[in-house]
Formats: structure tokens, sequence, C-alpha cells
């Protein structure tokens, strides 16, 4: 009963003071609004890279040449030439904890079929390609091991490459394509994928036996990279550390010098990215913060002043029977209303600003519900705690002192 | 048996500034009955304010004792005594101190959201019953900017009377008002008193002071006179011969 008359005298002073009340959450809901936004972007970055990562396979395992330099997005390995055709055909043989292997080699080249042109990378692989992408094909089919040893010149293509240099919609399936001035025969088209998380269009690709990459686009006998697919997810970590064993072995290397390559896990992978946009998030939380932060000073700032301006009121209302606690409460719970409507007003901006962001940036966003619980609790926090001090100060007050105040 | 309202004994108030000590009352005895009408006069810096706030348990005494309707408040806590203040005294200011811009039914209603035993249907049926007591009974939603200074203090009033007090305590309540407002405002007064409500009122105006049965005036913080007032003029009946105002040409 009590405490009713008090929230309806707090409710009162509120609207009374409609203006400064709005602007102390003002405060309040940028500071609430960019928490929780800005969570939004990071969680959403962090997600959106583990699943095109995990899409592209989870359990798969790349090798290239080269020391490891612990770029995530690195070409194919450059000139580093330390990787060959004999390495992956023993790795095939002895790495037990491998379920599917194959040499990549890849160079970019224009596709042609009459008029159209596209420029485009060709990546020569063998069929275990589909198998550890985990791709399949829309129609047509994959060449096989033996097109593989005879060095066929068939490609399976993918989406982007068809709607460019087939654009009228005719089935590229059967139809004879160059790529830098070599015929290939369009034996399959894969599905598509959309970009991946570094914005590369996954469907722009040519995929031939790689034999014939090596030999007639390249002319090299090294390989850019092989790809394994590891037996299951739990042990790709283990069949990181096997690969690793086996190349050594096969480089003769000592055991004080470096690796000559790098294997890598998409694990491991997800995880250097994870905690790159971690760090994004926690500065963009830190930065959020700080104006959260800066809300919860101006609520002190107004209660302040307000306690200041009102003193001759709180001599007033404990004239006619006020009791200290009931100035206190009054006063903390105008904080709290200030702050928790504020806080209201925050999400709801917050959460419209995310949309927004999706909608219109198209940026990947995921409102994380510990966010608003977070960013709320602390704006509640801060309110109270912004509230108290003020609202102490006036509930001490002697009665004659306050309303004699000037 | 009459009953004692306020008993003071031997009151003393100083004020200590700095290095200063100033001696406001200086050992003040007096007992008011009920159903009184006391006048404090005295010139300025008397002490009659002094008195008067503690009289109201606005403020506390230096040393002496003060006994409210039989309650000692010498050893009372804040909130006993706030308790006192919203349940015994109605305190009419000379400044109104109303909160502006709330309404007049808001201003009345005031102390008795500090009165958990009210509900809020009896706090407003209260308050409107005691604005129509000082005649504002049409202006029940208008804020203080929207009243003359006669009826803002018509509204403390109402507001001093909403708790149904033992005693209204009123520091200069006419001074802020011309001759005619003060002599309705005192009709109003002396209306409350016959009703049985104990009335301590302090005033400069000797022909205020004439309104009520009993006057102490007060001295550098002492009591100089105390004397019964035999013959009581009725405020109305001034009202009436008060020259009619000219009217605008
Ligand atoms: N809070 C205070 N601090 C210091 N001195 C005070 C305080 N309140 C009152 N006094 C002093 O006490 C004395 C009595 O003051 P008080 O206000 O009671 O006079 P008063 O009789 O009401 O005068 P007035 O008719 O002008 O209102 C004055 O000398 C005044 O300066
Ligand atoms: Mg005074």
């Amino acid at each position: 009963m009590r405490l009713l008359n008090l929230l309806k005298i707090a409710f009162k002073a509120i609207v009374l003071n409609k203006t400064r009340t709005l602007l102390t959450m003002l405060g309040i809901i940028i500071g609430v609004a960019s928490v929780i936004a800005m969570l939004a972007i990071g969680e959403g970055s962090k997600e959106s890279i583990r699943s095109s990562i995990s899409n592209m396979g989870s359990n798969m395992i790349t090798i290239r040449p080269g020391a490891d330099d612990r770029g995530p997005a690195r070409g194919s390995g450059g000139d580093v030439q330390t990787l060959t055709l004999q390495n992956y055909e023993v790795l095939k043989d002895e790495a037990t904890l491998l379920s599917y292997i194959t040499p990549v080699v890849n160079g970019g080249g224009q596709v042609i079929n009459g008029s159209n042109n596209w420029p485009s990378t060709m990546y020569g692989v063998n069929p275990d390609y589909l198998k550890i992408k985990v791709v399949d094909l829309q129609s047509g089919s994959m060449f096989t091991d033996a097109e593989v040893k005879s060095a066929s010149k068939v490609a399976v293509i993918g989406q982007t490459v068809v709607d460019n240099v087939f654009p009228d919609g005719q089935d590229p399936v059967g139809q004879m394509i160059r790529f830098n001035n070599i015929p290939f025969k369009v034996i399959g088209v894969l599905e598509e994928k959309g970009e991946n998380t570094f914005g590369q269009d996954q469907d722009d690709v040519v995929i031939a036996p790689y034999t014939t990459v090596q030999k007639r686009i390249l002319a090299i006998d090294h390989l850019n990279q092989v790809m394994a697919s590891a037996i299951s997810e739990d042990d790709a970590a283990e069949a990181v550390t096997q690969v690793t064993e086996i190349l050594r072995t096969q480089h003769k290397l000592m055991a004080t010098e470096d690796d000559d390559f790098t294997v890598r896990s998409m694990e491991e992978l997800i995880s250097t990215f994870s905690s790159t946009s971690e760090m994004l998030t926690i500065l963009l939380v830190a930065v959020a913060s700080i104006s959260l932060l800066i809300g919860g000073i101006g609520i002190m700032n107004i209660m302040y002043v307000s306690v200041k301006e009102r003193t001759k009121e709180i001599g007033l209302r404990m004239a006619v029977g006020g009791k200290g606690a009931d100035i206190l409460v009054q006063f903390l719970i105008e904080a709290i209303l200030i702050s928790i409507t504020g806080g209201i007003l925050g999400v709801i901006l917050g959460l419209s600003a995310t949309v927004f962001i999706e909608k219109f940036l198209n940026w990947p966003t995921s409102v994380a519900f510990y966010s608003i619980v977070i960013s709320f609790a602390v704006c509640a926090i801060t309110g109270i705690f912004f509230g108290w001090y003020p609202a102490r100060k006036a509930s001490a007050l002697d009665p004659i002192t306050a309303l004699r105040y000037e | 048996m009459t009953k004692e309202i306020i008993k003071i004994e031997d009151l003393k108030r100083e004020f200590t500034m700095g290095t200063e000590t100033v001696h406001a009352l200086k050992g003040i005895s007096f007992i008011i009955n009920e159903g009184e009408f006391v006048t404090i006069m005295g010139s300025s810096g008397s002490g009659k304010s002094t008195m008067l706030n503690i009289l109201g348990c606005l403020d506390q005494p230096t040393s002496g004792t003060y006994d409210i309707d039989n309650v000692s408040i010498k050893d009372l806590s804040r909130n006993e005594l706030a308790a006192i203040r919203n349940e015994k005294i109605g305190f009419i200011f000379q400044s109104y101190n109303l909160l502006a811009r709330t309404s007049a039914i808001e201003n009345v209603e005031l102390p008795l959201l500090y009165n958990s035993k009210v509900t809020s249907e009896e706090r407003r049926e209260r308050a409107i019953k005691a604005l129509e007591m000082v005649g504002l009974g049409e202006r029940l939603h208008h804020t203080p900017s929207q009243l003359s200074g006669g009826q803002q203090q018509r509204v403390a009033i109402a507001r001093s009377l909403v708790n149904n007090p033992v005693m209204i305590l009123a520091d200069e309540a006419t001074g802020n008002l011309d001759t005619r407002t003060s002599y309705e405002i005192m009709a109003l007064f002396q209306e409350l008193n016959q009703q049985g409500i104990t009335i301590t009122f302090v005033t400069h105006e000797p022909d205020i002071a004439a309104f009520s049965n009993r006057t102490i005036i007060l001295k550098d913080g002492l009591i100089m006179q105390d004397y019964k007032n035999h013959k009581v003029l009725s405020a109305s009946e001034q009202l009436a011969k008060l020259p009619k105002e000219e009217p605008v040409l």
C-alpha cells in the first residue's frame, strides 16, 4: 500500500519532468541498444564463420606446402614446392585416420564457350574431392578414377560458371568448353554453395582431374595442396598429428627442424577465426559498455540535480509526514523507473538496429539472449546504484533544513 | 477537564554558526489547551518561526521539554516524529509550499499518501471534503499557477486539515495576502476553531491577533506577554465592514 503510493508519487514526478527524464533515458537507451547491437554483430559473424566453415566440411584437413604462417586465408602456397604427388600417395596408403584424400592443383584462366567468356579458377583434384568438400552434383556425374589416370579433358563446373558461359539456359552437361584454350567436356554441374565466410564464391570453379590440370594447364609436378578428411570430426586433431608425422618422415626433417608444410584441421581454422571475431566482439562491447556507463552517470547526474532542485519539495513532503525512507524509496523508484524504461526502450532500439543491420547492410547478426539480460541488468544496477546516493542524501535531510533550502 | 494539546517547558533553541551562537529561544514555557486559538506575535527575529517549527516537530529544541497531545517528543525517532507530523499536526507556511504543476486535489491528498491506513478512495473523498470546506470545491483540478495567492493558501489550509489534525500551526499564513483576503482566511480559521480545532497562528499584525482568543508576545527569545483576549472580533463581520472595492472605470 505504502509502496504503491510511493510508486505513484515517483511516477508523477517523472511525468512532471518529461523532457529531463527523456534526456536522462537517452543515455541508457543508447547504451543498452549499442551493447545489444554490437554483441549481435559479434555473435552473428562468429556464428556465420562457424557455420560456413563447417559447411565446407568439418572433418576437412588441408595440407599446404611451406611453414605455418598462421595466416588464415592464405593462397596456394606460393612458390613453395615441397608438396609432391609422392607425398600424397604415401599419405593415401599410410594415414589410417583419413577417409578421403585428394591432391589439389589450381590455376586461374578464362572459361570460354563460343562468344561467352568468364575468368575462373580450375581445380585439379580426384573424385574424393566431392566427399571432402561435402558437395554434390546437381546434374551429370563426377569424373572417375580411370579418367584421372588417363588425364581426360573432362570438367565439372560450378553454377556461377554455368550462369556466365551458358547464359541461354541450355544444359551444360555434354557441352564443350575451353579453359585457357584447352577444350574440356562438361560432364557435371556442382550444386550451389554460395559465398563462403571470406566472401569467396564457391560456385565459381571448374573441377577437372588433377592429372589433366597438372600436365595440360599448369605444367607442374608439385601440388598446391592436399585435401583430406578425417574419418570423424573427433579424429581430426589426431589425424593432423598423424599426417604431420608421415610428412616429416617423407621430407626427412630432423627433430630440430620446423615443418616445411602446414597441416590444418577445420576445427583449428574455426577457432582461429572465432578468436579473431571474439576480439572484435570484446572491442565492440567495451565501447558499448562505456556508453552504458556514461548513461549511468547521466542518471546519477540528473538524480543529483533533481534532489538539489527539489529540496524544498522534499522538506514539504517531510513536513506533512513523509519519512526519510519514503523519500529514499521515492527517489530510488524514480531512478529505477527511468533506468528500466530506458532499458526497455534500449532493448527495443537495439533489436531494431540489429534487424536493420541484417536487412539493409547484409551483416550477419545473432541476438544473444544473454546480451539482453546483461545489458538490462547493468542498466537496472546503474539506476539503483547511481540513484541511491542522491536519494540517500535527500532522505537524511532535516525537514526544516530542506524547507529553508534556496 | 481541558486537554493539553501543547505543553512546553523551558524550551531553548540555539544555533551555532561557526564560533558564534545565536540564542533564538531562551527558555519558553506555556500550555495551549484544546480548542484555543492562539496568536504569537513579536518583532522580526524574536523567535516566532523558530518556536513554531519546534511545535510542528520540524525542528528539535536544544533543551527543554515538549509534549504534544500528552506525548513527549523528546525521545521520538525521526520516523515517529514524521508520524506525529502526519497524524497530529497541520502546518501552514507563509509561502504556501504547494507542489508546482500539481492539481489542488493532489496537493491536498499529499499528507494522506504517507498514511498507509487511508485507502485511495477515502483519500480522494477527504481531499474533496477539505477543499469544499475552504470554499474551493469548484477548483479541484486547478494547479497552483492557475490560482490566486489567497486560493493557494486555502489549498494549503485544506492540506493541513485533511489529516484531521489535533492542531493547526500557521506561520504568517496571511503575510503574503491583502487585508480583504487575510480577513477571509481568518474567518475560515475562526470557523475551523469553532469546530474544535486548536490553532496556533504566528502574525505580525495586531488586527489579525484580534481575531484570536489568546495572544503570546515574544521578544528576543522570551515571552514578554501572554494574555487572554476577552473581546474576540468576528473576522466575517470585519470583512463586511471593509470598504467595497472601487469599481474599475
Ligand atoms: N537556521 C538558523 N540558523 C541560524 N540562525 C537562525 C536559524 N533560524 C533562525 N535563526 C535565528 O534565530 C532568530 C529567530 O529567528 P526566527 O526566524 O525565529 O524569527 P521570527 O520571529 O520568525 O522573525 P520574522 O518575523 O522575521 O519571521 C534570528 O536571530 C535568526 O537569525
Ligand atoms: Mg518567521
